[in-house]
């Protein structure tokens, strides 16, 4: 009886991906390179990769071979600004500093497309964020703000994402809120899209009014979500309902 | 978090929803009608593959099949797939010939709702087969707005 | 010009099947949705999708507004010559693009 209830407890800290929640039909769209829709940004990404930009006149790949294993590390700590930045952002660094390229907006499809095709080369690789120190507060700050109610739903994201996860809302199936596919072709939205639209869709779905796309709210959920998720494999681009 | 909430979460996602003239199961038996010239096709030969529950209408896999030697004599000339109650009842319509090596097609369709969808085949030797399946549509909850 | 994503092999044995995979980057506008200010947008779809073997169509699909935007279609045909696919989708406003792909047969 004991083991039991030991096993149970250990099962459910294990981190468990969206991808399990879907229906087989969809697991195999993700998993097929040449039916999952998000494989177009994907190749868009690598050629943009491979494109010399800005005043610099510099590709990427002139100083990136490849990025295999970096994704799973976002969000870091970022010297410059001396705050945690996601991998959206890191590009825009190197976009900004080594090529001296004009900034990418947020969820435009060029910055979509270099974060998927980073992301990609990662596929399979457990999600590993820095042991920094120096994450530590914003960590916690994300931890506050999943468990923090919010809009005119009341309803805090550990609510539906830990308390009913594996339950139903409407017809919707309530998964873990995991952070291991983005960015992801989401079939809502017939496009590919930046975990910070996911996690808009989630805070417009109980009423409550979303930050811009690029605030520091969304970058510590992220590194919460990449905390409570350490572990699962990288499915980006992955497809998700 | 009670059943109030959740039902408040679900109906939020149902108003967002755009509401569309649906076709009628009458408008996809005439479609068919069209398609085959007036013959009623007849069951078999016919494979649909397509989930039974779908997550979400906008993005449908499936590939239809058809049972066929495909050479010069006897081959599929056409498949095409029917709604009932998306705004039109044709979703696509495919042309073969022996050349095709097997008669077989796959895409990503939508689904506005829950409904039954229609595969037909055309055969070289003037036959229609056809299957048809359920289909049933649940929703995403946390939508755009 | 969209972008696309072209699965088949490169070479083939000579009368075998191949399955050739498409995915093209297009939003499949379905003429039926409000936009943002309550009018219906215009339907913005692509109608049709052609694969030539060396010129002879092999195969074709004429879509409607029920295909899934990024439309996807997956269809076989036999490797029957050394020589060249050719992929062209049409469409609303004069949409049109072909992509083309070498294939030896052996
Ligand atoms: C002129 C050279 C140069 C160019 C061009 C460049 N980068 Fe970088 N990039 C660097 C250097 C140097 C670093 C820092 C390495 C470090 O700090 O460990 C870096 C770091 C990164 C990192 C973080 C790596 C990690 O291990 O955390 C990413 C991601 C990245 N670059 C992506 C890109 C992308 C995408 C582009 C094109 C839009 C690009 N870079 C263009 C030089 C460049
Ligand atoms: C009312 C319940 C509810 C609340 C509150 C909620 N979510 Fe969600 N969330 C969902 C549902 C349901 C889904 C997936 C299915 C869907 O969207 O239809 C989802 C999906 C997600 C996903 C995508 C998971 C994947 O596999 O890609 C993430 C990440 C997420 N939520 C994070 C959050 C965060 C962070 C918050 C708080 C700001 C939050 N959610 C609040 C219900 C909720």
């Amino acid at each position: 009886m004991k083991w039991l209830l030991l096993l149970v407890s250990v099962a459910a800290a294990e981190p468990r991906s969206g991808a399990l929640d879907m229906s087989r039909e969809l697991q195999a769209m993700q998993a097929d390179d040449s039916a999952n829709p998000g494989m177009l940004w994907v190749q868009e990404g690598e050629a943009l990769f491979h494109r010399a930009e800005g005043r610099a006149q510099k590709a990427c790949a002139d100083c990136h071979a490849g990025l295999a294993g970096v994704a799973t590390r976002y969000p870091a700590w970022d010297e410059a600004t001396a705050a945690p930045i996601d991998l959206a952002g890191r590009i825009q660094q190197c976009r900004a500093e080594r090529q001296q390229a004009a900034p990418l907006a947020r969820e435009s499809e060029p910055l979509l497309a270099l974060a998927a095709f980073v992301t990609r080369q990662s596929r399979g690789l457990p999600l590993a964020p820095p042991e920094d120190p120096r994450l530590a507060p914003a960590l916690a700050r994300g931890e506050a703000l999943f468990r923090q109610r919010r809009g005119q739903l009341n309803l805090s994201c550990a609510q539906c994402h830990e308390e009913r996860a594996g339950l139903r809302l409407g017809s919707a199936l309530i998964p873990e809120g995991q952070a291991n596919g983005y960015p992801q072709y989401r079939l809502e939205w017939q496009a590919l899209g930046s975990l910070q639209r996911r996690l808009r869709n989630c805070m417009v779905g109980v009423r409550a009014t979303a930050p811009a796309f690029g605030a520091a709210e969304y970058t510590e959920i992220e590194l919460f979500l990449a905390r409570r998720g350490a572990g699962l494999a990288v499915e980006a681009p992955a497809v998700r309902p | 978090m009670n059943r109030r909430e959740f039902a408040a979460g679900a109906l939020l996602a149902l108003a967002l929803r755009p509401a569309a003239g649906l076709a009628t199961p009458e408008d996809q038996a005439a479609a068919i009608r069209a398609f085959t010239g007036g013959v009623v096709p007849r069951e078999g030969r016919v494979e649909l593959d397509i989930p039974p529950l779908v997550e979400n209408g906008n993005v449908v896999p499936l590939k239809v099949t058809v049972a066929s030697p495909m050479t010069t004599a006897d081959h599929v000339t056409a498949i095409a797939l029917f709604n009932e109650k998306n705004p039109q009842p044709q979703v696509v319509t495919a042309r073969f010939g022996p050349r095709a090596g097997r008669a077989e097609l796959a895409t990503h369709m939508r689904l506005a709702t829950s409904q039954f969808i229609t595969a037909v085949a055309a055969m070289s030797d003037g036959s229609f087969w056809s299957t048809r399946q359920e289909v049933i549509v649940t929703l995403a909850a946390c939508i755009e707005s | 010009m969209a972008r696309v994503l072209l699965n088949l092999p490169r070479s083939a044995a000579r009368g075998a099947v191949i399955e050739i995979r498409t995915l093209i980057m297009h939003p499949m506008e379905s003429g039926f949705r409000p936009g943002t200010n309550g009018t219906i947008l215009p339907r913005d779809i692509i109608t049709r999708f052609t694969c030539d073997y060396d010129g002879e169509v092999v195969f074709q699909a004429e879509l409607s507004s029920a295909i899934a935007a990024n439309p996807f279609i997956s269809f076989t045909t036999v490797a029957t010559e050394s020589g060249t696919l050719s992929f062209t989708w049409e469409g609303d406003d004069d949409f049109r693009q072909t992509e083309t792909r070498a294939i030896t047969v052996t």
